[in-house]
């Protein structure tokens, strides 16, 4: 043996033994990754999928596994996201967006041994969890808070991409306003019929602007970046602003009369931490008031908005909701 | 009657906000077309124009430090253009375009290393944006019939960045065809060998047209980060550069033309805004996509039938090359 292989065979062993001795210790985790592919709007959109991000980011802190992300910047890079990752190896990816249901359907049938979830979107498939949100009943919710606080008694609505899950968000909110004030008008605007309806503040603004001119003092936005816009104009105009996804009252406190809050954080956990306790299961499930997938937000940011009343009408009308006596109709095409 | 007025008076308050980006932009691109400069990259401009001054704005609190470095970048951007197409005599549309994919992806990779929210700036207080007017004796003037809610919609507040593009057009108007730097920059745009002829310097004149369209054009992405919005949102210019360009061929590269194009583009988007959802006599409810393309049918129809040919500066487009 010549020095140079005997310092090579030495090497070897000595990497062989480190990579002995590492197996063990973290293979659990080596063994389990989590993903998550967010959909356009990016992962600090302060809406939807910035829940997604502490979803995944409390399950990294509660677990110490690394999660691994994928950002999209155009549509045609969700299938590619998605391939990426499971082909990287990922345990479970969550997908992001009702946008990613026809690539995840691509994906999800080559790669059948993991496993992904798809959030605001149902897909039939073995490998494939898909989580959908009761949007309409947390809309009702705050569609009575909205009536409530307006003095008007006219509010505004302005969803992004004209889609039906944007039409179920105002289907609940509408259902909630008349439910509190039957003669109470709603002013309906979409921000675009393309994605880009999702990131145009500037013509957020101008939408929540023109419904203040006619009247409307209090305005709902279910429109990602976008929204920004409108509870930019809404706070800029001394109007009252309500955020959804994430809980936006802290935008502007004072201004945001309250959030329709999807818990994507938490489904986005409990798909990562069954998958790890493997009581992962495929299948659809729609999260509603009863399930606490779908909610208001109070804290301190909009506490002296929410008067003792308001709170206590919208807990009657939650309470009858999860109890059945209250039914809110989702939207019908 | 009084709603009907105030509807109206509320659709030209809206247009109005609308048109300013866009008539800072056509007014950019106006400058450097008539100089025989074709600027496709407005739209990259005044994106860029939007990061930095709400990066600005964002990191040192003051709107007009925030104005001064979107104009800054839209210069630094024109006059790249410029280095690229009348130093080298490279192609116009290509530098253009190079420009717009350039500062798409720049942007939210700066935003993302410097603020670290996704590619956006953080959202501005209200002491970092660029303030409102607020025109006097809206209460005195309450009383009185039709003037009275007119000048309270439209004056209560405007703000300073939609009055100074007001200037912008006057100005222009004044020195694209009273001055002799005005007729020096429309003769480079036709015939470049005549201005040289007389011994002036063409690409002296072409960067100097180019100085004005990055100073517009920064003007016009500032309005959107930080004076009618709060922020800077990734590709927040949503293709307003574009229909700039559009509203500069529109109006024929003049003045007035291009600004009652703006206006007209404005003016239709405000009424889709207004008209969605509301049930119409006889037709009942349009659907939303249907309104939403009227804007652009409106374009279609005034360009196929009532403006007639756009013909562009006769240079536009051509590096000028000395013969030697």
């Amino acid at each position: 043996m010549t020095a140079m292989g005997r310092i090579r065979a030495v090497m070897m062993l000595a990497l062989g033994t480190v990579a002995m001795a590492a197996s063990p210790g973290p293979a659990v985790s080596a063994d389990f990754v989590p993903a998550v592919v967010y959909d356009m709007g990016g992962k600090f959109d302060k809406s939807f999928n910035e829940a997604a991000y502490r979803g995944a980011e409390r399950f990294a802190h509660d677990t110490g596994i690394a999660y691994r992300d994928f950002g999209v910047t155009n549509e045609t890079q969700r299938e590619q996201g998605l391939r990426t990752l499971a082909r990287r190896g990922a345990t479970v990816v969550v997908a992001m967006g009702f946008a990613q249901a026809a690539p995840l359907e691509k994906v999800a049938r080559e790669f059948p041994d993991t496993k992904f979830c798809l959030i605001d979107e149902k897909l039939d498939l073995p490998n494939v969890r898909s989580l959908t949100f009761k949007e309409h009943e947390g809309s009702f919710l705050v569609g009575i808070l909205a009536a409530m606080a307006s003095r008007t008694g006219t509010v505004g609505f302005v969803g992004g991409m004209d889609i039906p899950l944007i039409r179920n968000f105002l289907a609940g909110y509408e259902q909630g306003v008349r439910h509190t004030r039957p003669d109470g008008a709603v002013i309906v605007n979409m921000a675009g019929t393309t994605p880009t309806a999702w990131r145009d503040p500037a013509r957020g603004a101008e939408l929540a602007v023109s419904q203040f001119g006619r009247g409307a003092d209090v305005v709902f936005a279910a429109a990602g970046a976008t929204g920004l816009g409108v509870l930019q104009a809404a706070a800029d105009a001394g109007k009252l602003g309500i955020g959804v996804d994430s809980n936006q009252n802290h935008l502007h406190p004072g201004k945001v009369l309250t959030s329709m809050i999807k818990r994507v954080d938490v489904a986005v956990y409990d798909c990562f931490a069954a998958a790890r306790a493997g009581t992962w299961t495929a299948g659809h499930q729609a999260l509603g008031l009863k399930e606490d997938g779908v909610g208001y937000a109070i804290d301190e940011h909009n506490r002296a908005l929410i008067s003792p009343a308001m709170e206590k009408a919208v807990e009657e009308a939650r309470a009858g909701i999860i109890a059945g006596t209250l039914t809110v109709q989702p939207y019908q095409p | 009657m009084d709603d009907a007025l105030t509807t109206v008076l509320l659709l030209l308050d809206s247009t109005i906000r609308v048109a300013t980006p866009l008539v800072l932009a056509a007014f950019a691109g106006l400058y450097s077309e008539r100089a025989g400069v074709v600027d496709i990259g407005l739209e990259g401009k005044m994106l860029a124009g939007a990061f930095f001054a709400a990066a600005t704005a964002s990191a040192m609190g003051n709107p007009w430090l925030g104005l001064a470095a979107g104009v800054a970048a839209g210069v630094a951007l024109a006059l790249l253009h410029g280095f690229a197409c009348i130093t080298h005599n490279g192609n116009q549309v290509v530098s253009g375009m190079a420009l717009n994919i350039l500062v798409a992806g720049l942007a939210p990779t700066l935003a993302f290393a410097w603020f670290s929210q996704g590619g956006q700036t953080p959202l501005l207080p209200g002491s970092a944006r660029l303030p409102s007017i607020v025109f006097p004796g809206v209460d005195a003037m309450a009383g009185v019939p039709v003037i009275g809610p007119a000048y309270a919609i439209l004056f209560d507040e405007v703000n300073v960045l939609v009055l100074l593009a007001g200037a912008v057009v006057t100005v222009t108007g004044f020195v694209l065809y009273r001055t002799r730097f005005g007729l020096r920059l429309r003769a480079v745009g036709e015939n470049p060998a005549a201005v040289d002829t007389a011994g002036l310097p063409v690409a002296r004149l072409r960067y100097q047209a180019l100085v004005v369209t990055g100073v517009l054009s920064g003007m016009a992405g500032a309005y959107l980060s930080i004076a009618h919005g709060a922020g800077f949102v990734r590709d927040m210019t949503a293709g307003k550069g574009y229909l700039a360009l559009a509203a500069l061929i529109f109006g024929k590269w003049r003045v007035g033309p291009t600004l009652l194009a703006c206006l007209l583009f404005a003016f239709t988007d405000a009424v889709q805004i207004r008209l969605q959802g509301v049930a119409l006599p006889v037709v009942g409810v349009i659907p939303v996509q249907a309104i939403q393309a009227l804007p652009y049918a409106l374009t279609v129809l005034l360009l196929a039938g009532f403006v007639g040919r756009a013909v562009p500066p006769k240079a536009s487009g051509q590096p000028y090359v000395k013969e030697r």
